[in-house]
């Protein structure tokens, strides 16, 4: 088992049995780094999910969870992001076993593209609340929703802009060691808010219309 | 165009107006900001530096230079932070019975200032520093793990810093104190901008303090010299780690807390508002769940810095490694479990009052760990009494005092009788003045030989030592007693008299503690000055133990020609013992280093001219800025000519000359270390 470990298979796609100990070293921080700077930002989301419970009681007689959140799009928003999440694992794996560039494109166009119908249908559920007047300004249960979810969206957007930008990347220098690097935390990055929604859709969006 | 800019921003134009002693306190504390950039401007153009500045300096990702420079930072910054400590005791000795000489809303806008300076701009820049100058040395690394992400991080403290001198000049600072309560930094009870400037100084720092801590934990995790187990890091290293981990999970709760201030003050939401679900409460629970793992922070650096100078001029090994190493991350776990302590009179219980006040006092028991350490590592050592040697001594009894007063603190039924008064303001000021700033002007004076190639004066070290201690005791001792007669903090006019001798005591310690720092720029006039007669070329001025002294001073801007491997702990002193230090390489090969980049700069500037919209309402500023730090930061991912190479010919050359000198030099015993005939290499003794 002891070869399975080794950082060829840590990092898929980088292909480093053939380079020197200290590239390796190199890649290894390199991504590391970014693990280390994904639990930082975990922990802003555990907060912001801590605020979340705390305010469910501060609805101020304005609209609650159950009137507001959609099971429908809730679900089909969390499909789509599920399944960008699976073309983001396949342009990692055509990173790895592709003879060119072109797979790994396609799968990052793929997922960008899925990606952005997520933040279209986001935008649309929160035009729908506040065309109801479930707006940020009118309770803290709002305010909280809005900064929690719309800080996920933030990060998907982020992260859309990080794709256009590895895909620019990906034509002008084809798939050099950086390239690859980004793409791998870049993959790190997606699969991040892919399990950050999954909690949002169960604590915010289930729970939500239990009660 | 200019937002909610007007001309009554400016002190000048208020001292115009109403020329009261208050307002003309602000002018000139405004004129002191601009006549001194204007003074460091010209300077710099008069000498021609702008090139060499902005090349070997400002765009540097060395993490020595960067290290240089957040000490700089610090420094200007505790000039500022003083100067408002000794005009909040003027103001408190004078105004018994009498309104004084400045007005409640500008004293507020003081301890503040004095606060979130203190903390933030002061403190955090100054360990910031002496952690990224002297753990890749320290471990045998190059460089940090990421440079370019390190010279981001400076400059963003750089830009919360320009923020707060701004302050002083455009418009207000916050007067909610350095932890920016809600509901009263709502808008509804604090209109102004100075809660703004609170705000985005403050987030732009606690962003600048979550990358250090990124980087500093991945460069002691992947870049340790080969050989260099866990188990045989130097202490400062351990303290470090422990110091970013909290950094990484602490940073972010801070970051929460005024991001959703911000919402409510500039989207009208309602996360802490008193109306309308607003809660209240989650701010103090955010805003302390990041702050008491801030105080280990603050406070574990020092430790490092007192466990690596205890040692050297005790000249043993560190008694008890292995406990100080557990005792260290004891305390970084249980910092994350007191935070309720800031809050006991809140309401939220006698059982959570109970399990957290004795959480609290848990911490001692590590600490005091440590002191007895520290205490049998100097005992049957030949201990110099050299300037770290006696901040380092001053702070276990100094500390101890403050560690007793905390164990009051810690308990419920005593903190309801004393919270929120001066006995507060004693403690904290006895825990971090000696457990911070002593730690830090330490560990600034045992590093600087290493940094700069010279040793600092012991003469005006001592000097500074006695005013340092002797200022702290006057100045903090008669806050404990007007705290427990029930003086308040932040008081802006005091009505018993009872109080005048104890508020001019203090006031005469501020004043001794003023003299303490103008010490410690004379003794850096004064150095410079001797600089040639005070040369360590060598590198080991004090017969120390650590890696970073087996270089020279200043060290390569490669640190090493070759990346040593270590066998042990106090890997240099056993090389010099057994003969393996100062000798060539067997080969040297060419150096890849990082290459300078402006984009720290950039987004640095960047950030402040946003923040700076956003306190002003200048939504095309902030939106302009916003849109130049993602170009630099996507325009830098394209850059693919990142590196420079160092050939190896002129590592060896560079090198030999250092082995040659090393060679060339008297040895001096430890006795005679503070003599001129200090060259940096230190006689091996038994």
């Amino acid at each position: 088992m002891d070869g399975l470990s080794g950082p060829e298979f840590r990092h898929v796609g980088l292909n480093l049995q053939d380079h020197p100990s200290l590239t390796t070293q190199q890649v290894e921080s390199n991504i590391f780094g970014f693990w280390v700077f994904l639990m930082s930002d975990a922990v802003i989301f555990a907060l912001l999910f801590a605020v979340y419970g705390t305010m469910l009681v501060g609805t101020a007689g304005g609209p609650g969870p159950a009137q507001e959140f959609k099971i429908g799009p809730a679900f089909l928003e969390t499909l789509i992001l599920l399944t960008s999440s699976f073309t983001f694992g396949m342009a990692s794996m055509s990173m790895k076993y592709g003879r060119s560039a072109l797979g790994l494109f396609c799968w990052l166009l793929v997922t960008l593209f899925l990606g952005l119908a997520f933040l279209g249908m986001e935008l649309n559920d929160f035009a729908a609340m506040f065309a109801h007047g479930a707006v940020p300004q009118r309770s803290g249960f709002l305010s909280s929703f809005f900064v929690l979810v719309g800080m996920h969206g933030l990060h998907v957007t982020a992260g859309a802009l990080w794709i256009i930008v590895m895909m620019v990347q990906i034509c002008v220098f084809g798939l050099d060691a950086r390239v690859k690097i980004n793409i791998i935390r870049l993959g790190l990055f997606w699969h991040f808010l892919d399990v950050v929604w999954v909690v949002i859709f169960s604590v915010v969006y289930l729970q939500g219309l239990m009660r | 165009m200019l937002g909610n800019l007007t001309f009554d921003a400016l002190p000048f134009v208020r001292a115009w107006h109403s020329p009261s002693i208050n307002e003309i306190i602000g002018a000139g504390a405004g004129a002191v900001v601009i006549i001194g950039a204007i003074c460091t401007f010209a300077l710099i153009t008069r000498l021609g530096k702008w090139r060499y500045l902005w090349t070997e300096w400002m765009t540097s990702v060395d993490h020595k230079k960067i290290g240089i420079m957040y000490v700089l930072i610090a420094f200007v910054m505790l000039s500022r932070a003083l100067m408002e400590a000794v005009l909040i005791r003027m103001q408190q000795a004078v105004a018994i019975q009498t309104p004084g000489f400045i007005e409640p809303n500008h004293f507020a806008q003081l301890f503040s200032t004095h606060g979130s300076i203190m903390i933030f701009f002061m403190a955090m820049p100054f360990l910031t520093g002496l952690i990224n100058y002297v753990v890749p040395l320290q471990i045998g690394a190059r460089d940090v793990a990421f440079p370019s992400l390190n010279s981001v991080s400076l400059w963003l403290t750089a830009g919360g810093s320009g923020l707060m001198m701004a302050s002083l000049v455009v418009g207000e600072f916050s007067t909610g104190g350095w932890s920016g309560y809600p509901p009263y930094t709502e808008l509804n009870y604090s209109g102004g901008v100075g809660p703004d400037y609170w705000i985005w100084a403050v987030t732009l720092s606690s962003l600048g303090s979550m990358f250090v801590g990124i980087n500093v934990a991945v460069t002691l995790y992947k870049l340790r010299a080969p050989g260099m187990s866990w188990m045989r890091m130097p202490l400062f290293c351990w303290t470090s780690l422990c110091t970013a981990i909290l950094m990484i999970f602490a940073m972010p709760a801070l970051t929460v807390a005024t991001l959703l201030l911000a919402a409510d003050r500039y989207l009208g939401m309602h996360f802490f508002t008193d109306s309308l679900g607003g809660n209240m409460m989650n701010y103090v629970n955010l805003f302390w769940l990041f702050g008491h793992p801030e105080v280990y922070i603050l406070v574990l650096p020092a430790f490092g810095v007192f466990s690596e100078v205890v040692s050297a001029f005790s000249s043993k090994e560190l008694y008890g490694y292995t406990s100080l190493v557990l005792a260290t991350l004891a305390i970084a776990v249980l910092s994350f479990t007191v935070w309720v302590h800031h809050f006991f009179t809140m309401g939220q219980g006698a059982n959570v009052n109970a399990v957290f006040g004795i959480a609290t006092m848990i911490i001692g028991i590590p600490t005091g760990v440590k002191i007895y350490d520290w205490i049998w590592t100097m005992f049957r050592g030949e201990v110099r009494f050299t300037p770290p040697m006696l901040f380092s001594i001053a702070f276990m009894v100094t500390f101890v005092i403050g560690g007793f007063t905390g164990i009051i603190l810690a308990t419920p039924p005593l903190d309801y009788l004393v919270h929120n008064t001066l006995f507060l303001v004693a403690h904290f000021h006895n825990m971090l003045i000696p457990g911070l700033l002593y730690g830090m002007i330490a560990g600034y004076q045992y590093w600087f030989p290493k940094a700069f190639g010279f040793r600092l004066s012991e003469r005006w070290g001592r000097i500074a030592f006695v005013c340092w201690v002797v200022g702290f005791y006057l100045a903090f001792m008669p806050l404990y007693v007007l705290g427990a007669a029930g003086m308040a903090r932040r008081t802006q006019e005091v009505f018993d008299p009872t109080f005048r001798p104890w508020l001019i005591a203090a006031l005469c310690g501020a004043l001794v503690l003023f003299a303490g720092l103008a010490s410690l720029f004379i003794q850096l006039w004064v150095s410079i000055r001797d600089r040639h007669a005070n040369g360590v070329p060598v590198g080991d001025p004090w017969d120390a133990r650590g890696l970073e002294w087996a270089t020279s001073s200043p060290p390569p801007e490669y640190n090493f020609a070759t990346i040593p491997h270590v066998s042990n702990l106090d890997a240099f002193y056993w090389r010099k013992r057994n003969n393996g230090a100062y000798h060539p390489a067997d080969h040297y090969r060419d150096i890849t280093l990082p290459g300078n980049t402006s984009m720290g700069v950039i987004i640095g500037v960047a950030a402040a001219f946003c923040a700076f919209g956003l306190i002003w309402h200048i939504w095309w500023l902030a939106g302009l800025s916003v849109l130049i730090i993602l170009g630099s930061w996507i325009a830098r991912s394209f850059s693919r000519d990142t590196e420079r190479i160092v050939s190896a010919a002129e590592v060896e050359r560079i090198d030999r000359a250092w082995l040659a000198q090393a060679a060339a030099a008297r040895p001096v015993p430890r006795q005679l270390e503070e003599n001129a005939a200090n060259e940096g290499l230190a006689e091996w003794m038994a």
